[in-house]
């Protein structure tokens, strides 16, 4: 996607990722401690306080889905007896582990030495990293986040995150990297965090404006890359979004709308608000079938998984390991389903959406299950109608081009009847 | 006269709708979608301005004869077509004779296919003469079946075999279909009138129903096809909006719309307007489509609009979890395997569509009154006994509006999307 997108912020991500795979490749050699974790609750900061580098398996299946190597990578995986039904990024995972193991830049991946597992709202995260663990035979930590049931964060539940913080994660990576934790370390981390939020929420907001300059899912998955990752709490992240807001900002103050692969849109006509993961293996076809509508999603939930900023959360160096325990419980894959309700409804509200479309994955009961609840009451909520595709992660099989496409067509049309209908 | 037509291009039919100034129907028409969709499309629609034809040829004739009169034309008429296909089709056979068999088997070839050609037209003629009889609308169809039939009577196994015959048939009945033919109401309406006698009222209005003027004002596409249609995006419609139109369009209490079309079902819901407010489509596979109940009918070697009949004298439904097409084929044959009989297995298949189509329907947002179910599984008694027991079982009471003319909803709602445009 990159050489299609051709600003400064597409560029400096480009070169931050590569740096980063560079150095990954050559922790071998260099002796770097590898710490492999999740993007949802993430301990970035924390994690590169003891001068260790992270890999994110879900990222790496993500961009094997987009390089279209995902589909050996599950037959790999399903050889090895792994069923069809199965999460696909888990799939994807041990199938690119098997081939050698090769990461986004074509380099080779080093082992983890700890597995720190942040559980937030997914169970297969715990038998993804259990299946890695018999494969690389390393250590392997487990930070619980509890789930948001009730829909707020208890103190008791707070004081069992700090707990394990500091009575099993931090030791943990103490023992793996061989380095003593150092508090002041994380502190300047997450003060470099809470300046790259504060853009990227600028950024995100921005889908306010009309037109809107962004594409807030499929364009803003780009935005989101770096923070969710490995960049967070890094002064490369901080100069990414400073240089990301510049431009969304200029886009905004000329009136252009968001860039798109096929070039910059102009005409919007339909402002949307995603809920879900898009599809990876097909994601400029599904993209351009938005582009070409002229409908621009001017938020979506899916790039709030690795964090929810833009109601008011940022990380607080005065509080660090409090300030761990409220990010990780606040990711979006641990909201409760009213919450996730609330959250897509003040979207559609504040953003001025004419509709709200749900992507519901098939290899993901996780993510998909109960949006049809929330479809229900989003649509009783605000009135606007939403409209239901189903895709895939990584599994290319799962794509179904003409199916979705007759669906989105239809649900634009059905906006377009509706607006004459009120008009009439 | 000023029209317009909807046409909608299906996966396994096309079908063309046109009205008048009043949005009222002027005539249908109907074809099988072939591999070919912009013939299949231009097919349709030549169709449908026969019947449109006929359709003034009625409204000048008031006596009380009318109807069967106008019935007999019209299936003079279809007869003349079907005949010019036949010729086609026999021209092409020999050719791909010429051009292919063994020379010491040309000879015998040719007279094999003469004479099967000349069978096939006496039956047809002779079919004519009596009162009419269900079969399928498509040449195809009809002449495959008689082909078969005869080539089978006549095959001998040591020279001009069956099977070689019918390699020679299925190459050209795919060319016959494939090309335009002249099948149009001026190229047949004399020949037709002809045959019935040339009754001089019914002639006067033939000739009425030929000078009148029908130019389209606009064209709106939908279905599968819809891309190959060669208009402007603002003439095409998605199928969910043009079922929802057309039911409502039917049946104006319409809120709730069921189309189980040969690819996928659709479940939507529509205001007092017709305007779509919400809609759900199957998604993975073919499961619970009109397909499935193709496939069925394959494996059991019957006809298609065979199975509804039969499945409607089970006494008792066979349970059926399988709504895998393929998976059903092997639920199928293990219950013949065990006993049970074909009419019940079948209403058991019947009723695993329509669970699917009720899943489909509550994530819709349920069933509301009034209901239309609508595409071509609707002719399928089966199917539509299944549906009013789970609408009833699911929903209570519920108004059940099915027209006669169900197949042709999406067509009636992309007709009535051109008259806006019209307008």
């Amino acid at each position: 996607m990159a050489e299609a997108l051709k600003d400064r912020s597409m560029l400096l991500q480009k070169e931050m990722i590569a740096r980063h795979f560079e150095r990954l490749a050559r922790a071998p050699e260099t002796g770097e401690p590898v710490v492999y974790t999740f993007v949802p609750g993430n301990l970035t900061e924390l994690i590169r306080s003891f001068d260790a580098l992270p890999v994110l398996p879900e990222i790496n299946a993500l961009q094997s889905g987009m390089r279209k190597l995902s589909g050996d990578y599950i037959a790999e995986a399903e050889r090895a007896g792994h069923s069809e039904d199965v999460c696909t990024y888990v799939k994807c995972d041990i199938g690119m582990m098997r081939s050698g193991n090769l990461g986004p830049g074509g380099l080779k991946l080093p082992k983890p030495d700890l597995l720190l597992l942040s559980y937030t709202g997914c169970y297969t995260f715990m038998k993804w990293f259990e299946l890695l663990r018999e494969e690389y035979d390393c250590p392997t930590v487990m930070f619980h986040v509890p789930y948001q049931g009730d829909g707020v964060l208890e103190p008791e539940h707070r004081s069992y995150m700090l707990r394990q913080l500091r009575e099993q994660v931090i030791p943990a990576l103490e023992k793996a990297t061989g380095r003593k934790y150092d508090e002041d370390k994380l502190r300047h981390n997450l003060a470099l965090s809470a300046q790259a939020e504060d853009d990227l929420v600028a950024v995100l907001q921005a889908g306010k404006n009309r037109p809107s300059p962004i594409d807030g899912y499929f364009g803003t998955v780009y935005y989101v890359g770096p923070i969710f990752s490995a960049f967070r709490g890094t002064e490369e992240g901080v100069e990414y979004y400073r240089t990301l807001r510049a431009e969304v900002e200029e886009r905004a103050a000329l009136g252009l709308g968001p860039i798109t692969p096929d070039g910059p849109l102009e005409g919007e006509r339909y402002r949307l608000v995603v809920e879900g993961p898009p599809n990876w293996t097909s994601f400029r076809d599904f993209w351009k079938m938005f582009s070409d509508e002229k409908a621009v999603v001017v938020a979506s939930t899916y790039t709030k998984v690795g964090g929810t900023y833009d109601f008011g959360f940022r990380h607080d160096p005065d509080d660090p390991l409090g300030t761990l325990a409220d990010y990780c419980s606040g990711c979006y894959t641990n909201l409760n389903l009213p919450s996730r309700i609330d959250m897509i409804s003040r979207y559609i509200e504040e953003y001025q959406a004419d509709g709200f479309l749900i992507n519901s994955v098939k290899s993901c009961n996780s993510f998909s299950a109960g949006q049809l609840m929330i479809l229900r009451e989003v649509e009783k909520r605000t009135g606007i109608p939403g409209a239901f595709i189903e895709s895939d992660l990584v599994d290319p099989r799962y794509f179904s081009a003409a199916n979705i496409k007759n669906r989105l067509e239809s649900y634009f049309q059905m906006i377009d009847a509706r607006r004459l209908g009120k008009t009439a | 006269m000023s029209c317009v037509v909807g046409i909608d291009l299906g996966s396994t039919t096309t079908k063309a709708v046109i009205l008048d100034e009043n949005c009222e129907v002027l005539g249908r028409g109907i074809t099988n979608s072939r591999s070919n969709y912009d013939l299949a499309a231009a097919v349709a629609r030549t169709e449908g301005f026969i019947n449109a034809r006929f359709g003034l040829v009625e409204q000048q004739l008031q006596a009380t004869e009318t109807a069967a009169m106008v019935s007999r034309l019209r299936r003079a008429f279809v007869m003349e077509q079907i005949l010019q296909q036949l010729r086609r089709l026999e021209q092409l056979m020999l050719e791909e004779t010429e051009r292919s068999a063994p020379d010491h088997l040309k000879s015998a070839f040719r007279a094999s296919i003469e004479e099967i050609c000349r069978r096939i037209a006496v039956e047809e003629e002779q079919r004519f003469k009596q009162p009419p009889m269900l079969r399928s609308d498509f040449f195809r169809d009809a002449a495959g079946s008689a082909f078969m039939r005869i080539a089978e009577q006549l095959a001998d196994p040591a020279g001009v075999s069956f099977d070689r015959l019918v390699g020679v048939y299925d190459k050209c009945i795919i060319r016959v279909e494939n090309e335009p033919l002249d099948l149009d109401f001026r190229d047949h309406i004399g020949d037709a009138l002809r045959r019935v006698g040339n009754p001089p009222g019914l002639a006067d209005a033939v000739e009425y129903a030929v000078a009148r003027d029908l130019e389209p004002s606009y064209t709106v596409g939908t279905g599968y096809g819809r891309a190959r249609l060669p208009f402007p995006k603002e003439q095409i419609r998605s199928e969910i909006l043009c079922h929802g139109l057309g039911a409502h369009a039917m049946f104006p209490g319409t809120r709730t719309v069921l189309d189980i079309g040969g690819q996928d079902t659709k479940a939507i819901q529509v205001d007092e307007q017709g305007i779509v407010t919400n809609f759900q489509m199957n998604d993975r596979c073919a499961a619970g489509c009109g397909r499935y109940l193709g496939y069925i009918a394959d494996e059991m070697n019957l006809g298609l609009h065979e199975l509804g009949p039969l499945a409607e004298q089970s006494k008792r439904c066979v349970k059926i979890n399988s709504t895998c097409t393929v998976f059903a084929g092997a639920e199928l044959r293990e219950r013949l395997g065990l006993g049970e009989k074909r009419e019940d297995i079948l209403a058991g298949l019947h009723r695993a569509i329509v669970i699917r189509a009720m899943s489909l329907l509550a994530r819709s947002g349920g069933v509301s009154d009034e209901f239309t179910f609508t595409g071509g599984v609707a002719k399928n008694p089966a199917a539509v006994h299944a549906i009013r027991d789970l609408v009833g079982e699911n929903y209570g009471e519920r108004t059940l509006n099915i027209s006669p003319d169900s197949i042709y909803t999406g067509a009636l709602g992309a007709a009535l999307f051109a008259s806006r445009i019209a307008a």
